[in-house]
């Protein structure tokens, strides 16, 4: 692994901090405006789940290089009460927040790759990946 | 990725001549562009990127911070960026559940088909149709042995699919019968007993059951909680409530239900409907029953068949074709 940084988030100023490092990164890596965007968005959203559902987690950004492909990945994870039905969360027109578009499946549309684990009363981790185009 | 090249050009067109002298013309390309894009699924957090750089472009006099403001705007509307992939998805799960439904409409409609029977000196019509795809009515006409005419009309409180569900029981169930019960009691005792067994107790259902005898012309029928349809004698030219007591079906597994019988007339004509018909909803509330008759006197000198479609197109237009009910209407007229 070549680069890794994380964000601890415990407040709600951590959710700033995990979207400024994206951006950071998505910058550096040459990511466009609108991919920026998108990214510390999805980082904006799996950050504010950590913080609403689960107390605390953290955000790790690292940096991808496959087969002449560059891309950044987003590691989301916390130690919260999980999610009992994945299937669920993932559905769209279902958050528990109740905030319009919100949620994972929303993440997933922003980002290129998406997988997410969970188990009742251990936590749950999020990966998602963006290549750049 | 043509199309977006394309669309950047007529956008920086529009945008230029809009900026030169604001004109109708420039906005209304404006609005085309807009609908071109969301057909090509680009996002509005998108646009305003493809705003910018546009605008560096043609304006290279732009202030810093005006160019900012439209960073700034980009993050305000991934909001909607968000909200829009959603619905654009919501709108295709819709589609495949509409399809789903539609299969699903099929299979009901080949299960409750019935075929209505040719009986010299008897006309019959028969229309049922459901306010959304799937009905919680039914209808169905038997003929046994003894050439005599069943006719089963059945409305379940409730409609869409958990009605439907519910209907295609009745159907079955009614499809076992033993060929020797066909007595009107006994047949919606029978039912009463299956309902009363196998359905959610919140779930209803009204039943008219009648049995045409076309050799002694006596038409025996029994009722459970059902809309009371309507005799029309031919000797008075007046109509009267086809009423037969009888509690629901479901209700109680020991209801019996009394039967009565009425002696058919050259002319007459027995009309059987669900509460669709009666409980259709015009601007001035709910149709009355004598406005129905009102209808139904129209049209008396047509065949049972073409009265029946010329009620429903009435019923339609007084609702401005919006059912609001799964809708039954069934006519018995005995030839003169």
């Amino acid at each position: 692994m070549e680069f890794q940084s994380c964000v601890k988030i415990i407040n709600e100023w951590d959710i700033v901090a995990a979207r400024q490092l994206g951006r950071n990164v998505a910058k550096e890596l040459g990511f466009g405006t609108v991919d920026q965007a998108r990214i510390t968005t999805a980082i904006s959203e799996l950050a504010r789940n950590i913080y609403l559902y689960a107390g605390r987690g953290s955000v790790c950004i690292e940096k991808e290089y496959v087969n002449g492909k560059s891309g950044m990945k987003i590691i989301a994870s916390d130690e919260g009460p999980g999610i009992q039905d994945i299937r669920k969360v993932m559905e769209d027109g279902y958050t528990t927040s109740g905030g319009l578009g919100a949620g994972l499946p929303g993440v997933r549309r922003l980002m290129d790759e998406f997988d997410i684990d969970s188990f009742p009363s251990k936590g749950t981790k999020v990966t998602a990946i963006k290549w750049i185009r | 990725m043509a199309y977006r090249e394309n669309m950047k050009n007529k956008y920086r067109e529009a945008l230029s001549t809009y900026l030169r002298d604001q004109t109708e013309q420039a906005l209304y390309q404006g609005q085309k562009i807009s609908k071109k894009s969301i057909e090509h699924n680009i996002a509005p957090e998108e646009i305003i990127n493809i705003h910018k750089n546009i605008l560096m472009d043609v304006y290279p006099g732009t202030p810093g911070e005006v160019l900012d403001s439209l960073d700034f705007l980009l993050e305000v509307m991934m909001g909607y960026g968000f909200a829009y992939r959603e619905h654009q998805s919501l709108r295709h799960i819709q589609q495949e559940l509409k399809t789903e439904i539609e299969i699903a409409a099929n299979v009901q409609s080949t299960l409750l088909e019935t075929t209505i029977p040719n009986v010299d000196g008897l006309e019959i019509g028969a229309l049922s149709v459901p306010a959304r795809q799937m009905s919680g009515d039914y209808y169905h006409f038997v003929q046994d042995e003894k050439k005599h005419i069943g006719v089963a009309i059945a409305d379940v409180i409730g409609k869409g699919i958990p009605a439907a569900l519910c209907m295609s029981m009745i159907k079955y169930a009614m499809d076992s019968l033993p060929e020797h019960r066909h007595n009107p009691s006994s047949v919606l005792e029978s039912l009463n007993r299956v309902v009363e067994q196998n359905v959610d107790p919140s779930m209803f259902i009204t039943m008219f059951y009648g049995l045409y005898n076309p050799e002694n012309h006596l038409f025996s029928y029994s009722a459970a909680g059902h809309e009371p349809g309507f005799y029309y004698e031919s000797a008075t030219k007046g109509f009267t409530d086809l009423t037969a007591k009888g509690l629901l079906l479901g209700v109680d597994k020991k209801t019996k239900y009394m039967q009565y019988e009425k002696k058919v007339e050259p002319g007459d004509m027995i009309i059987l409907l669900s509460d669709g018909v009666t409980e259709c909803r015009t601007s001035e509330g709910f149709i009355e029953r004598e406005t129905l008759i009102e209808f139904i006197q129209q049209n008396i000198h047509l065949h049972a068949q073409d009265i029946v479609n010329r009620l429903f197109k009435q019923l339609e237009k007084m609702q401005h074709f919006q059912l609001r009910d799964d809708f039954t209407l069934l006519i018995l007229k005995r030839d003169v």
